[in-house]
């Protein structure tokens, strides 16, 4: 059995709201957090070296220390919740059962970071967690967590969740900025990054919800003591969506020391593929991470068991790896086409696009129709060549990561998927009436890349 | 504050931007910019085409930035070194940019008013292939009204933001803006609203393509038949600068516009104000006699306009007199040489549609003639 630190209650009845969360052992955090001087409590999200969970993976306590602090001008913490990301689901799990571990956690970081008004940009989609968020902020002022001078430390701190209007491009920090400024939400061009000129002009710090639940658990146990939990640089627990042609789709709390192929056969996780089918490929960490055949997912290239973890599944680079990303583990099984799924994904980011720069607004539109041509059986085999061209004078072109999110995928699927790219063309007819199938993908790597 | 770019090293402000540092240099190495216009606070960044290789930070920090960077929005930094046209990468970004304005742009340059003055034109010139590697439907969009002075073709836009960031800051109110998100985005006005701002003409002067054109000038000449002039005005409105260029053929002013300098932004005045122009300036004001004409305009960009000016040209000569025999006064004269359209046989009289027999035969007319007096009469 594995730690948990951020679902230890989930089950339990009644949690979501404060009477029970109190019981047990709910807010001991904040009471020991407003002891501790701001500095202090970066101090110990430094020492716990717990990185973004967001899908960057950028240390948090790197993060706050680097927020300007200016003589009399407000800072702010804004908590994104915007989770609009393909296979990522997450967020939506901790805030719907766990709301006042998420609340505990903001109550923390803002104290660290000096933010006396804190806000919650969540998605349009979640029509029903703001209410739940709501009430809990509401039990939480009324038993004097939120408000005015918080447990007589002089500490004032306001609370306010904002819905956003269902743009997947508004969870990148910047344009989620401009959203909660009341604009049109189109990334900013950094530098200035949020750090020093944020939200109104005012040094912000931009967090996903899952880094806020995490200082709870940090401050109570240290952040020496969370840094054991876990393995190199990626300490603490992870929070996986895990979903797709699996036996039991869920939130799953890893301690990133677990393989990949545990993660996805044990009976405690994923319970193995559905209906008995074997692994075909599988997006381990959302829809914007580049897709790996099942040999390489198992295994990295140096044939090493590849573990649930930063490090482990990016090693080898985009060529033979991925990303741990924000953890939406999509599992796709033999029968499923990666042509297809491309499509579907292509369609999301020509959909998502802001349009505010030129090679994201135009390419994106353009991979989704040469896609849809491979699918549909209309395409030519330099459509193969012409889509990777396309993909790579999109990436890191861009404004924002949604060009490079929009890219990756795209390349991945033709780096380890050619064969099936070109059978689509090959064999327009009868793509059509049946799929590819498992080829080569699941076999050992060595006779796969012989 | 020294910066090199492509090798050539010079000095700057503190706070230029890498691009404004280029333009000082001038010629090659300066790249193009689409959505840039220093003119306009908070612009660039969006279109890409300025991308730059920055292959050592600063003297402080040597190493080299991992992506490029776009040149309009980084300032340089002490001992900066930036790789223009001599980066690959930067090149081959830039010949990517420019394939991916072009995959829905119309390309109908031959209607354009914006032709021959056009930075898409230029840009495709320096960067653009010879042909298209896209099938699919080019976009299109609804046409919408924008008032009696703009012209809006969205098909032509390339989501620059110049004319928004324009009408934020010269005018009271900002009535267009970007609607929808992604490939669908586009210029418009919620909803249906009329561009009348006093300094909303202005937006054609920012326009780098023909997506907002002059409706008093619509299709009335090309410009580079128009010979440019500069001069002024005492413009009582607060704000307009009063000096213009207008562009003219013989004695008649085609179009009036705002002086611009070689990048192709509005200049400031010689006494330092800004060189916005009002509407009444831009779209009343189409008479000589209303201006002081300062002098003919010293083109320094490289563009049609200054180059229409040819040495030893052959005309082409008239084939109407050897073909016909004669020489017609008005392309009208067609009907005199048509063996279908007879001048006598008017048509207009007919009371049901004409058909070939009423061409052939010669009875049928004068019936018909008769026909309609009498119904005429009675």
């Amino acid at each position: 059995m594995s730690i948990k630190l951020l679902l230890q209650h989930d089950k339990k009845e009644g949690i979501r709201y404060y009477e029970a969360w109190r019981k047990n052992g709910g807010y001991a955090s904040v009471e020991k957090a407003l002891k501790m001087t701001p500095d202090e409590i970066v101090e110990e999200v430094k020492k716990s070296g717990l990185r973004g969970r967001g899908g960057a993976g950028f240390p948090t306590g790197m993060k706050w220390s680097f927020l300007a602090k200016p003589e009399g001008v407000p800072r702010h913490l804004v908590v994104n919740a915007d989770e609009s990301e393909p296979g990522t689901f997450k967020d939506r799990y901790l805030m719907e059962y766990l709301p006042h571990l998420f609340i505990e956690g903001i109550i923390t970081s803002s104290y660290a970071l000096g933010s006396n008004v804190s806000y919650i940009y969540i998605r349009g989609e979640y029509a029903w967690i703001p209410d739940i968020l709501e009430q809990a902020i509401e039990e939480a002022k009324a038993n004097g967590w939120l408000g005015k001078n918080i447990l007589g430390t002089g500490f004032d701190l306001e609370i306010y969740v904002h819905r956003g209007a269902g743009a997947y491009i508004c969870g990148e920090e910047t344009a989620l900025i401009e959203s909660l400024e009341g604009k049109r939400g189109n990334p900013r061009i950094k530098p200035p990054f949020p750090a020093v000129q944020g939200l109104w002009m005012r040094p912000t710090v931009v967090n996903n919800v899952e880094t806020i639940a995490a200082i709870g658990p940090i401050i109570n146990m240290g952040g020496e003591e969370y840094a054991k939990i876990g393995v190199g640089r990626s300490t603490g627990t992870k929070l996986i969506s895990a979903c797709g042609n699996i036996n039991k789709p869920g939130v799953y709390e890893i301690d990133m020391t677990c393989t990949v192929e545990e993660f996805l056969y044990s009976d405690e996780y994923c319970g193995g593929i559905a209906k008995g089918k074997r692994l075909k490929a599988c997006i381990p960490g959302g829809s914007s991470v580049p897709i790996l055949p099942a040999n390489l997912l198992l295994k990295t290239a140096k044939g090493e068991a590849r573990y649930m973890n930063y490090e482990s599944l990016s090693d080898g680079g985009f060529q033979t790896g991925s990303m741990l990303g924000s953890g939406g583990f999509i599992v796709l099984d033999e029968d499923q086409c990666v042509v297809r799924h491309t499509m579907s994904l292509a369609h999301f980011y020509m959909h998502e696009s802001c349009g505010q720069c030129s090679p994201c607004r135009e390419g994106t539109g353009w991979m989704y129709r040469i896609l849809k041509n491979l699918e549909y059986g209309k395409g030519k085999m330099s459509d193969i060549d012409l889509l990777w061209d396309v993909q790579r004078r999109i990436e890191g072109n861009t404004i924002c990561p949604l060009g490079d999110a929009a890219a990756w995928p795209v390349a991945a699927a033709i780096r380890h998927f050619r064969d099936e790219f070109e059978w689509h063309v090959l064999h327009p007819e009868e793509s059509q009436t049946r799929n590819f199938g498992l080829a080569h993908y699941a076999d050992a790597l060595e006779v796969a890349t012989a | 504050m020294k910066v090199t770019i492509d090798n050539i090293t010079i000095d700057v402000e503190p706070g230029t931007t890498i691009l404004q540092a280029a333009r000082q240099i001038g010629g090659d190495v300066t790249p193009p910019a689409m959505c840039y216009y220093s003119k306009l606070e908070g612009s660039g960044g969006k279109c890409r085409t300025c991308l730059v290789e920055v292959s050592k930070g600063s003297e402080k920090d040597p190493r080299p930035m991992p992506k490029l960077v776009a040149s309009c929005r980084t300032t340089v930094m002490e001992g900066m070194e930036v790789k223009s046209v001599t980066s690959e990468k930067a090149l081959d970004a830039r010949d990517g940019v420019t394939e991916f304005l072009l995959i829905n742009h119309p390309l109908d340059c031959p209607v354009c008013d914006q032709a021959g003055e056009c930075d898409l034109q230029d840009l495709d010139y320096a960067h653009g292939n010879s042909g298209t590697r896209t099938e699919f439907v080019r976009r299109t969009f609804e046409k919408e009204d924008i008032g009696p002075y703009i012209q809006l073709h969205m098909t032509r836009c390339i989501m620059c933001y110049r004319c928004v960031f324009t009408a934020q800051q010269l005018c009271e109110v900002r009535e267009h803006g970007i609607l929808d998100r992604g490939e669908r985005s586009q210029i418009s006005t919620y909803l249906n609203k009329a561009l009348t701002n006093e300094f909303i003409g202005n937006v054609i002067d920012v326009c780098p393509v023909g997506a907002l054109t002059d409706k008093t000038f619509r299709f009335k000449n090309r410009v580079w038949f128009t010979k440019p002039l500069d001069a002024h005005r005492d413009c009582e409105v607060k704000g307009c600068s009063g000096h213009v260029r207008l562009w003219m053929r013989g004695d008649e002013v085609f179009r009036v516009t705002a002086r611009r300098d070689e990048w192709n932004e509005v200049r400031d005045t010689p006494d330092g104000r800004k060189g916005w122009i009002c509407n009444t300036c831009r779209f009343h004001k189409k008479k000589a006699s209303d201006w002081i004409i300062d002098g003919p305009t010293k083109i320094k960009r490289i563009s049609v306009i200054s180059q229409g000016h040819y040495l030893n040209l052959k005309k082409p000569t008239d084939t109407f007199v050897p073909i016909m025999g004669r020489d017609p006064k008005h392309l009208l004269d067609i009907h005199t040489v048509s063996e279908v359209n007879k001048t006598d046989i008017d048509l207009s009289l007919l009371p049901r549609p004409a058909h070939s027999t009423d061409f052939t035969t010669g009875n049928v007319l004068p019936e018909a003639k008769q026909i309609n007096i009498q119904e005429s009469n009675s």
